[in-house]
């Protein structure tokens, strides 16, 4: 097969299905926390900054863009997943907290330090800020990684299941 | 600016605005004669796709004539609330209501037949393409915003008809594109293309309202464009969701029990 269980959410075996719905729900859970509080409620975060980049601009757009395609697009897999009693927790909770971690840590290391997009805070020593922000995403990535090859294990090792992607 | 208030009689004289009304009231008129008609011959025709007209053509309306578009001649947060309405909300909803489905089932075989014909040149193929919907949607939108263009728009009435024209217009094409329907489309992607389509759109979207935030068009006051581009991303992003939504749902809340085998 060329096609890889990401291309199309909608087919492939039922652990990469929980595994792409949460994968696709933690980036998108990440990005709606970051909009929610951090934008709107705690207005810590500035619609656009001066010292915004170009490429920085583009990777924020294309990457709010993708956010909410990927919640709709997770939230429409997981009712699938139910209406087919093939939700399984434990798979999604692996893709969830990949994805999520993997946002975060792109948000807060790429999008935030290299590129400049916007900082956490303002006027402040941003360290504890940018520490706070970070080692959270990092320990979700870890545990979600961790969670995504013992889970892949197990469904290797129990008959007919089919092989975890990578 | 407010000794600007005696302009917009002037950028958009009343004869504009009396186009408008009657454009938007023959659409209405017209849809809810197509759907007596069917009725009449024991068709039924649903009453959402009914209220999804409605709602678009008022929607239309109210960007195009009234105190938001007078408004709108001066005030660039109007102008963007117009925008939303005339190239985002409209839109979707005269997709959703089907116009090309009733207009095909009311009328008579050979313009009925003319009509499909048309739909499945390749000229057409081509213009619903998603990816090229979204590049005159949005496209325009750039060319609109980061070109003289839309100062231009308050002192050209030609150029301001054109482009009140062509918002609405891309803006139905792009929803119908993306969508695949519910009217035919037999030119349809599949629904991976689509959605990426549609979420390059986004993106493109996004990224326009911040340089709008930015970088104000010219003629454009900075705290009027900051409010601006704000409603034009957070104001876009409910339409931008039920299209996504729109999009997925047949793709992903199908039952695919038999795998696909053909895996090309």
């Amino acid at each position: 097969m060329a096609t890889p269980v990401h291309g199309r959410p909608g087919r492939g075996t039922l652990r990469g299905r929980n595994l792409t719905a949460g994968v696709l729900l933690g980036v998108g859970t990440v990005a709606f926390v970051d909009e929610v509080i951090f934008h709107q409620i705690l207005h810590w975060h500035h619609f656009y900054d001066l010292s915004t980049t170009d490429v920085g601009l583009v990777s924020d757009g294309i990457l709010h863009a993708f956010s909410w395609f990927a919640t709709v697009a997770a939230l429409l897999m997981v009712a699938s997943l139910h209406r087919e009693h093939a939700f399984r927790g434990v798979d999604f909770a692996a893709g969830w907290l990949t994805g999520g971690g993997f946002f975060q840590l792109y948000d807060g290391l790429v999008q935030h330090k290299l590129m400049g997009i916007h900082q956490v805070r303002y006027g402040v020593d941003l360290l504890p800020y940018d520490l706070a922000w970070n080692i959270p995403g990092g320990i979700l990535l870890i545990a979600g990684i961790v969670l995504w090859v013992l889970t892949g294990r197990r469904a290797r090792g129990a008959p007919g299941a089919a092989p975890a992607e990578a | 600016m407010d000794h600007h208030g005696h302009e917009p009689a002037l950028a958009l004289p009343s004869p504009g605005e009396w186009a408008v009304l009657v454009l938007v009231c023959t659409a209405l008129v017209a849809y809810a004669a197509a759907v007596l008609l069917l009725r009449r011959r024991g068709v039924s025709w649903p009453w959402g796709r009914v209220l999804a007209w409605a709602a678009g053509c008022a929607c239309v309306g109210v960007a195009l004539a009234g105190p938001l578009a007078e408004r709108a001649h001066h005030d660039f947060v109007a102008h963007m609330a117009g925008h939303v309405l005339l190239g985002m909300l409209g839109p979707l909803l005269l997709v959703l209501a089907a116009p090309v489905t009733l207009a095909l089932r009311s009328m008579p075989v050979g313009g009925a037949r003319t009509l499909a014909r048309f739909l499945g040149s390749a000229p057409v193929a081509f213009l619903t393409n998603p990816f090229v919907a979204g590049l005159l949607d949005i496209g325009g939108l750039w060319v609109l915003y980061r070109t003289g263009l839309y100062a231009a728009t308050h002192t050209e009435p030609v150029l301001y008809a054109l482009v009140h024209l062509h918002v609405p217009a891309a803006g139905y094409l792009f929803a119908f594109a993306v969508l695949g329907g519910p009217d035919p489309a037999p030119h349809r992607l599949s629904p991976p293309w689509r959605a990426g389509a549609l979420v390059a759109a986004i993106a493109a979207h996004n990224i326009l309202a911040k340089t709008v935030y930015a970088a104000p068009p010219p003629g454009v006051p900075l705290d009027q464009a900051h409010a601006g581009a704000q409603l034009m991303y957070y104001g876009g992003a409910p339409v931008e969701i039920a299209l996504l939504f729109l999009v997925c749902r047949p793709w992903l809340l199908s039952r695919p029990r038999r795998s696909r085998a053909v895996g090309v």
